[in-house]
């Protein structure tokens, strides 16, 4: 029993991680840059095993509206080899650390040309299966506001006026509730001391509406009293 | 007494209803086979309809911003009514639903005037403006004679 109990977890352990393996290749969903700008395209890859000395990068580029893709940029065996005959000669960069799986470009002084798909593939052998991940670029003249920015702002400006307009409302209340407080409570004092029959007030809370109610009932008892 | 209250919350309501269909349902723009509002641009191409996000304009957010401030707006007033109707003074006035819901409606008009005012860039000739657009218009005199209504009005019994 035991014995069929362990060749099981062993077949298991075996079995198991093997069948999960699977490179993972993550890089953006699309970028925007400014025309004449320099932008790094991220690749990064997840890998259950470590990182080999033999972890090849790739990027290929499509232009938009075009089928042909080609090879732009190739790093292998420690070493990187960039687009030397292409569109993107003598501008593409190897910015990346293939030690952190790391394996971005840098694209420099970009043209309406360099619309399109870029793919990066990534192999970390023996963990050689995966799904290449593409990223899209698109070149402005002028970078336009993402979508939801300016309204976002404009609602988080007015509630934030509404919610500032109703603290100081309450503030002023309390200090000026607490300002009369003060006030009639000195006079209650001096009247005490003169002998006369103290009038209880009420107990002083934090509440400022009942603060307040207490203070214009104060009001009132003073003003009939002045008129007395 | 209660016809009244129940009227007045009625056409506050009404209002509200409006101006969340106004701002969800995406007609503001209607074509031969295409609508748009402030959210997406749809057409209907042989098979089903296809809906793109929509331009991300400074003004069409802008209007986005307002309709959705149109909305918290009349939802607050509408709870501050409920809040005020208990307990106010005999006498008082609705002040501060009132205040809400006028400038709700002020927050529709803006918007539905900016939509108006830049539409030309948005809009082709040939397509005319949807019912989403229409209810926007309506919208704003409903809410604006509502909160009319609950400045004016005086709290009884």
């Amino acid at each position: 029993m035991l014995t069929f109990v362990a060749l099981a977890s062993v077949l298991l352990l075996g079995i198991v991680p093997e069948q999960t393996e699977a490179i993972s290749i993550y890089t953006g969903w699309e970028r925007h840059a400014l025309l004449g700008s320099d932008v790094r395209l991220s690749c990064s890859f997840f890998s259950w095993r470590g990182t080999s000395d033999d972890v090849t990068f790739s990027w290929t580029y499509r232009p938009d509206g075009s089928r042909d893709s080609i090879s732009i940029f190739h790093y292998t065996s420690g070493q990187a080899y960039v687009d030397n005959k292409g569109p993107f000669r003598d501008r593409v960069e190897f910015v990346g650390n293939p030690g952190k799986r790391d394996g971005s470009i840098l694209i420099k002084n970009l043209d309406y040309n360099d619309n399109g798909t870029f793919t990066c593939d990534a192999k970390n052998p023996p963990d050689i299966v995966g799904r290449p991940s593409s990223v899209r670029l698109l070149v402005f003249e002028t970078v336009p506001i993402q979508a939801g920015v300016i309204t976002g702002a404009i609602i988080g400006v007015v509630l934030g006026l509404l919610v500032l307009i109703v603290v100081i409302y309450y503030l002023m209340r309390f200090l000026v509730a607490r300002r009369v407080f003060s006030l009639s409570v000195s006079k209650h004092g001096k009247k005490k001391r003169e002998g006369t029959p103290a009038r209880q007030g009420p107990v002083p809370t934090a509440d400022p509406t009942k603060v307040k109610a207490a203070s214009s009932e104060k009001k009132k008892q003073e003003s009939r009293k002045d008129k007395k | 007494m209660l016809l009244l209250l129940l009227g007045i919350v009625l056409l506050h309501i009404a209002g509200l209803v409006l101006l969340f269909v106004s701002t969800i349902v995406s007609v503001w723009i209607s074509g031969e086979t295409s609508t748009s509002d402030l959210w997406q641009n749809c057409s209907t191409i042989s098979v089903g309809s296809h809906c793109d996000p929509g331009s991300a304009g400074e003004w069409i957010q802008a209007v986005q911003a307002l309709m959705i401030l149109s909305i918290i707006f009349s939802c607050i007033s509408l709870l501050l009514f409920f809040c005020q109707l208990f307990t106010l003074q005999k006498g008082g006035r609705f002040f501060l639903t009132g205040t809400f819901q006028i400038l709700a409606s002020l927050f529709v008009m803006s918007g539905a005037i900016i939509y108006t005012v830049m539409s030309p860039q948005w809009v082709p000739d040939t397509e005319a403006f949807g019912y989403s657009y229409i209810l926007a218009w309506v919208a704003f005199p409903l809410a604006l004679i509502s909160g009319l209504i609950y400045v004016i009005l005086r709290k009884r019994e």
